[in-house]
């Protein structure tokens, strides 16, 4: 059993948790993450670690509550407990030594973009990071990232907050600076925009490390559910990844292969309303 | 009761285990084999005809004394059998179940010469197992002394138990690692409950706690801690690497991300360990299908094209492009699988597999072959007959055509000498290149199977005691 020993809601269906886990938080590298299990008949689930404390034997993750087992550790706080946590997972970011990096993060993608923004930093690497979501609710970990970064910019496709427009417009516009010429992007968040950063930084031959998050089982290779077309080559993302060439990664077939249980979580986020609907409604009834 | 003579061991036929019908088994996960009952298992030990030979012995990977636990049955005396049984073997119960005992002790029974029938010996072993589980307590007497030292045991499949179980005995402390969030590795994973009940791997995992055995689970060596780690900081004297075979292999045709394209380890590990034919009790989804392509011809294949069948499949094809004869599978599996209405397409190989305009599995398109000159592996090589081309209509394919080494642990420890295909090269003692530490199971030899996985878990074991105890000696000197 590993111990949640703080949380809080960063918006409204994004939450931030600090959990006990020693031998996780000793190893950890940026970019890596961990698979986490709720309870003995709980489905394992990646997510990549945020944050760690190696001295106080914590690490942090960031949630976005999208289906029925996010939803359920949403619900969870300090002095609750989740069953499985295991790891560090994956191959750690390749910090590359140049004079300007972007970090640029899509909704709950900004919270596997975070700890690279840290990482660079402290290599000495100049850190724009752009968060954005679709409107001001949905970006999150702006403050966190200044904390990390040399200049913050964060966009909504709505205008409601920061910059009108996306993450891939504010890039554009980045680009084009000649004042400070970009050496790499990072990019994490859902396919669609990864794939627009990539379309962007492709014609001006800058690299770009994307960091992806197909459906996974083990975590350790075993099982090839991970498994993702880079440069016309299959790879494992959970082993060879998470983060990939995004000038060479398939994204059609990732978003694709995604799609593979949409029914069943339909069917689960369904049965966990009504269950949550229920219990609402004996509470009305009972107080 | 008097003593049978062999002329009247020679006249009992061959006993038949009781087994669930095949049309009430293939819709669920229940146990299709039902054992034994005491009546049956003292006839069919009376059987063995005492042979000097004994050859049975050494056909066991880890030399069980079987011609002592048989005679103890036909005496009818279970505690003394099950004594005999474990002393040998640590996961009994489990060996009794998946073992190929018609290519091991079977073989070699002296009344399986001239046509006859070999000793149930496989059945005689689950029957003692699971009496054993149900009668007597599951603590077994302590072993030696403690040796003061510590052994780190990597992984908690069938090898990693046996050592793990071998070394406690011996008196050193043992930790088990595991990366997934259960002991058993691909008896938990790999193999499905109708063969072989998660309750009997749980008892045989407590029966070595109760011996110290202490086992962690979520630790992946190789990313929560290396071998160089375990062995400087965390200070374990010796280390034995039973990790298992690891990635899954794939054929490499078109159209194998389509979605409704797994690898057996997944589809398997979805249904077995994740649960998810305990829909909606467990989260973890699975693609079931009418109609399901498996492909391959080992006991992994057969596992997942039954269990394809079980979680719903009208139709359940075997696709495997040698003939019978060359199956890797136990003749049991096989037998099974096709009682329960699985069709097998011989001789025929996969060329693409098509898929729907939104990017489902659609069909499977094959090639027929014939058998030609025998290649590396002794087997005829299937060679494609040209133009004979056909379609498999189903929605759901399982490849099932094997692995390779996953390199995750030996990556991180580059002084582990490997051999070209990425496995742990070993000596006889089952000592890897590094000194303390040892290895066996598929990481060492490539995809195997349960009892030879537990026969390297025991030398190793052997290995690592002489190893520990001529080091305490040099330390001392």
């Amino acid at each position: 059993m590993f111990s949640i020993l703080d949380a809080k809601k960063l918006a409204s269906d994004v939450k931030w948790f600090k959990i006990e886990a020693p031998l996780v938080a000793k190893h950890r590298q940026p970019g890596q993450f961990v698979i986490i299990r709720l309870d003995e008949t709980g489905e394992r689930i990646p997510l990549t670690i945020a944050n760690c404390d190696k001295k106080a034997g914590t690490i942090e993750l960031i949630v976005k509550a999208i289906g029925a087992t996010t939803m359920r550790m949403c619900r969870k706080g300090a002095g609750d407990f989740i069953r499985d946590v295991m790891g560090p997972l994956g191959r750690p970011t390749e910090i590359l030594q140049v004079k300007h990096a972007v970090v640029v993060g899509g909704g709950v993608g900004t919270a596997v973009i975070y700890p690279l923004a840290q990482a660079l930093r402290e290599a000495g690497v100049y850190v724009s990071a752009i968060t954005g979501g679709r409107t001001r609710e949905l970006v999150v970990l702006e403050k966190e990232l200044a904390r990390v970064s040399d200049a913050v910019y964060a966009t909504t496709d709505d205008g409601s907050y920061g910059f009108k427009g996306t993450v891939a417009d504010k890039l554009t516009e980045l680009l084009e600076d000649q004042r400070r010429p970009i050496g790499v992007v990072y990019a994490a968040g859902p396919v669609p925009m990864m794939r627009a950063i990539a379309e962007l930084t492709r014609e001006k031959g800058i690299k770009t490390i994307v960091s992806l998050n197909p459906i996974m089982v083990d975590g350790t290779g075993m099982c090839g559910g991970c498994r993702v077309t880079v440069g016309g080559q299959a790879k494992f993302a959970c082993v060879d990844g998470p983060e990939f060439d995004g000038h060479q990664v398939d994204f059609e077939q990732l978003a694709d292969r995604l799609t593979a249980y949409r029914q069943q979580e339909k069917r689960a986020l369904d049965k966990f309303t009504e269950h949550e609907c229920r219990l609402e409604a004996q509470r009305v009834a009972g107080g | 009761m008097s003593e049978l003579t062999v002329k009247q061991r020679f006249q009992i036929q061959r006993q038949h285990m009781p087994e669930r019908k095949p049309d009430q088994r293939n819709r669920d996960f229940k146990e299709v084999n039902l054992g034994f009952t005491a009546e049956l298992a003292k006839l069919e030990a009376q059987r063995c005809i005492g042979c000097k030979d004994k050859r049975c012995i050494p056909g066991c990977p880890v030399e069980v004394d079987i011609p002592s636990f048989l005679e103890h049955i036909a005496n009818g005396d279970l505690p003394k059998a099950a004594e005999v049984l474990l002393k040998a073997n640590a996961l009994p119960g489990i060996t009794g179940r998946v073992c190929p005992q018609e290519e091991q002790c079977e073989q070699v029974c002296v009344r399986g010469k001239k046509k006859g029938l070999p000793v149930a010996i496989g059945h005689l072993e689950r029957f003692v197992a699971d009496w054993a589980r149900e009668n007597l307590n599951v603590k077994e007497t302590v072993g030696e002394a403690p040796t003061g030292y510590r052994v780190a045991v990597v992984g908690s499949g069938p090898a990693g138990l046996t050592a793990a179980g071998e070394l406690a005995r011996k008196g050193h402390a043992v930790t088990v690692y595991e990366a997934l969030h259960a002991p058993g590795g691909v008896l938990m994973y790999g193999i499905p409950e109708f063969r072989l009940p998660n309750a009997v791997i749980g008892a045989e995992v407590d029966r070595l706690r109760s011996l110290g055995v202490e086992i962690v689970c979520n630790v992946v060596i190789g990313q929560t801690f290396t071998i160089d780690e375990l062995m400087n900081d965390e200070g374990y004297d010796a280390v034995f690497v039973a990790n298992g075979a690891g990635l899954p292999i794939f054929m490499g045709i078109p159209g194998e991300n389509l979605k409704g394209v797994y690898s057996a380890n997944e589809f398997l590990t979805r249904v077995n360990l994740m649960g998810a034919y305990r829909d909606p009790e467990c989260d973890t989804p699975v693609i079931t299908g009418r109609r399901a392509a498996v492909i391959g011809g080992g006991n992994t294949a057969m596992d997942a094209v039954r269990t394809a069948k079980r979680i719903g499949a009208e139709r359940a094809v075997l696709v495997y492009r040698r003939s019978r004869t060359e199956m890797p599978a136990r003749a049991e599996e096989i037998k099974h699988a096709e009682e329960e209405g699985i069709e097998f397409n011989l001789l025929c190989s996969p060329v693409r597999i098509l898929g729907t305009a939104d990017g489902w599995v659609r069909a499977l398109d094959c090639i027929r072959m014939e058998l030609g000159e025998p290649d590396d592996s002794g087997r005829r090589r299937p060679v494609p007959i040209e133009g004979s081309e056909f379609t498999i209509e189903c929605d759901l394919v399982v490849e099932a055509i094997g692995t390779r080494a996953n390199p995750l642990l030996t990556s991180t420890t580059p002084d582990i000498k490997l051999n070209k295909w990425g496995y742990i090269e070993v000596d006889q003692d089952g000592m890897t290149s590094k000194p303390g530490v040892f290895a066996g199971g598929d990481i060492s030899r490539g995809s195997a199977t349960v009892i030879l996985a537990m026969g390297d878990g025991k030398r190793a074991a052997a290995s690592i005691d002489r190893y520990l105890r001529l080091k305490g000696k040099g330390a001392a000197s």
